[in-house]
């Protein structure tokens, strides 16, 4: 592509860069960068990308503004930083996953799965996250049996019943407390349920925590799922006289369900990796605990944490398989949900 | 149980409002129905208003007689050291590395966010910018444990490399001063904060960014604006408001981060700029779980003092970031 480009700006025959000369440009700042890496004590693959990033938008930024003029100059130079952006928004994602990746599968085994660290110390081989898989799904499990009815009927109020500053101060604090840090949700269980009423560290004390954080989370998006809900299909129903809760309980809901049940699995996968207010309410355990009400329990990210403060490689290593299992679940969660949403009628 | 007796006869309508409808028997109990379904809703959204209220209320209830017990000033004094015979626990320390890690990582993810915004909105192909879109927000699905795991076996070897080279060539810089040795910093927790809090930003800011009317697009690009010129003054300005609620948020959710620091950082209980050496500071949130385990009673009760700042910080954060996005939502629609 060596034809000048229809002009856009300024006079009516104006030069413009060929895609060629900035791919030169780029050739050239790379053979500069390299020259400078080897000659200071510059040194790293990041370091590289990152200079010869800025080297290149100085460069074009100045072959331009006296090719093409200031404004087309600047245009580019913001064009280059955006795809910049975005790249480098994607390096830590590609990184800790390939990094999670390589790390986990060293324990990727029957063991892992099947055992729990019950009379396993740091040191051995061996051992599993059995435990802490049970803890997890227990304790989800409850808090998505506690928080799923609640947020639904906040949900029903806000969008079917509320009006006026009521509704409108209860759908601000959904907002609100979808911002309560997780730490602070734990402590409030801790205060409450174990060092106000006594209970004692417990799975389900997790679940409790859990439910604060996602009940805002699915009343969220199950409130813009009840909004999508097209009014002629409420009208109709009242119309034929069926009354409104019948209405909301047999034909709102119903039609709304493929984007609630996507609401709820993000809920699930959000709260499954917490760790903050699983340690203060269900403190861990070694070894299997079969039911949430028996005492302190562990739980998969909580396995993790723990693991990892050890300084033996062996616990470590569980640490990063524990990691790479949590991701292949929340990851395999996030995609059902997608592809359930693309699947319904309603939502996008 | 006779439901006529509960219900004004349908005669007694007297202000004839049309959708008055009169009732029979059967209808009345449906509407019973209606009443018992509408309380439920109701009871649960006043009973999630009772959860705010409830953690404020147990927070203080369990902190008080751990201030009480308190031999320091806990809003004024730096030392953290609850567990003592004589309890000592100040929360200065705590909230200004929690407000300078925030700030730093604010300040990394906030145009890195708006550029990845931007190129979802403006810059990718169509086609591809749903995909892309969703790449990003897998970004936020990443557990915090295990970017706290990814942080500290392999973000700090880097992060020290780095530290090293801007204490030595731009040490003059208030932030980097040092003393040779590096890692495990204000800087690292900053930098995995800043990606835990980018999908935030930049997914809030590209729904108001693809907000922006079409006409006032067009009409920019129509006076012969280029991208960029069109972007500055009708994308941008438009999308002011929404940007600044999403960087409230993302602010929100780095002050309250745990784990991912707790792992990451080097704690110590010093108000320092320090930023590239470890044992430089501490957040309110990361104590809370490294000091956990060991607590004492009044140790515990210091830790959920602690949390009841943290509350509070990121309550008022969110409230002015809710209001800020409330408010041009009203003006928008």
């Amino acid at each position: 592509m060596t034809s000048v480009r229809t002009p856009v700006i300024g006079g009516l025959q104006q030069a413009a860069l060929p895609r060629r000369a900035v791919a030169g440009l780029a050739a050239a700042v790379v053979a500069v960068t390299a020259l400078l890496f080897s000659v200071t004590d510059l040194q790293g693959t990041a370091g590289f990308v990152v200079v010869a990033t800025l080297l290149h938008l100085a460069a074009q930024t100045v072959l331009s503004r006296v090719v093409e003029g200031p404004r087309r100059a600047a245009d580019r130079l913001v064009t280059t930083a955006v795809v910049a952006a975005f790249l480098l928004a994607l390096a830590p994602l590609v990184s800790v996953l390939l990094y999670t990746l390589q790390n986990g599968l060293e324990r990727f085994d029957w063991d892992f799965f099947y055992r729990s660290l019950r009379s396993i110390g740091a040191r051995d081989a061996g051992g599993g996250a059995n435990h802490a898989i049970v803890g997890t799904l227990q304790q989800v499990g409850l808090a998505t049996l506690m928080s799923v009815p609640l947020g639904l009927l906040v949900a029903v109020y806000v969008v079917e019943y509320g009006r006026g500053r009521l509704a409108a101060t209860i759908r601000f604090f959904v907002d609100v407390m979808t911002g309560i840090p997780s730490i602070v949700a734990g402590l409030f269980v801790l205060s409450f349920w174990i060092l106000g009423l006594g209970f004692g560290y417990s799975g389900f004390a997790a679940a409790l925590a859990l439910t604060v954080l996602m009940l805002p989370v699915i009343v969220r998006s199950a409130e813009e799922m009840l909004k999508l809900v097209p009014n002629d299909l409420r009208e109709a129903s009242l119309a034929l006289g069926v009354p409104r809760w019948k209405t909301v309980v047999r034909i709102v809901l119903p039609t709304a369900l493929p984007g609630i049940v996507t609401g709820v699995m993000l809920a699930v996968a959000r709260v499954m990796g917490e760790t903050a207010p699983v340690l203060l309410t269900a403190f861990g355990a070694a070894s299997i605990v079969r039911t949430p009400f028996d005492g302190p329990q562990s739980s998969l990210p909580l396995f993790i944490y723990q693991e990892a403060a050890s300084p033996q490689q062996t616990a470590i290593d569980r640490a990063w398989t524990a990691a790479l299992t949590l991701i292949l679940v929340i990851m395999v969660l996030n995609l059902l949900a997608r592809l359930i949403t693309r699947r319904s009628k309603i939502g996008r | 149980m006779s439901s006529l007796s509960t219900t004004p006869p349908p005669s007694v309508s007297p202000d004839g409002r049309a959708g008055t409808l009169p009732r029979t028997g059967g209808r009345s109990s449906e509407r019973r129905g209606d009443r018992v379904f509408r309380g439920l809703s109701l009871g649960a959204g006043l009973s999630l208003l009772g959860i705010i209220v409830a953690i404020a209320v147990f927070l203080v209830v369990q902190a008080v007689p751990a201030l009480r017990d308190n031999t320091a000033s806990f809003l004024t004094d730096t030392v953290w050291d609850p567990n003592a015979a004589s309890p000592a626990f100040g929360i200065v320390a705590l909230a200004f590395g929690t407000v300078l890690s925030s700030l730093l990582a604010l300040a990394m993810a906030l145009p890195v966010a708006l550029g990845v915004a931007l190129f979802i909105s403006h810059y990718a192909p169509r086609r591809l910018a749903g995909p892309l879109g969703y790449v990003v927000d897998l970004l936020a699905a990443v557990p915090s444990v295990v970017y706290g795991l990814w942080g500290i076996f392999f973000l700090n070897d880097k992060v020290i490399d780095t530290s090293a080279f801007l204490a030595e060539h731009v040490g003059w810089f208030p932030l980097f001063g040092a003393d040779g040795i590096y890692g495990r910093s204000v800087f690292l927790a900053s930098i995995v904060l800043a990606i835990m809090i980018l999908p935030i930003i930049a997914s809030l800011s590209r729904e108001v960014f693809l907000q922006v009317p079409t006409s006032q697009q067009e009409a920019a690009l129509a006076l012969g604006a280029t991208r960029w010129e069109m972007i500055r003054t009708a994308v941008l300005p438009f999308g002011k408001p929404g940007v600044i609620g999403a960087t409230m948020l993302g602010l929100g959710r780095a002050l309250g981060e745990t784990i991912a620091v707790a792992i990451v950082l080097s704690p110590a209980f010093v108000v320092s700029l320090d930023i590239l050496t470890p044992n430089s500071g501490n957040t309110i949130a990361a104590n809370i779980a490294l000091g956990f385990a060991e607590a004492s009673s009044t140790g515990r009760g210091a830790l959920i003092a602690s949390g009841l700042v943290l509350f509070a910080i990121t309550l008022v954060v969110n409230v002015l970031a809710r209001a800020i996005i409330h408010r041009r939502r009203e003006f928008t629609a």
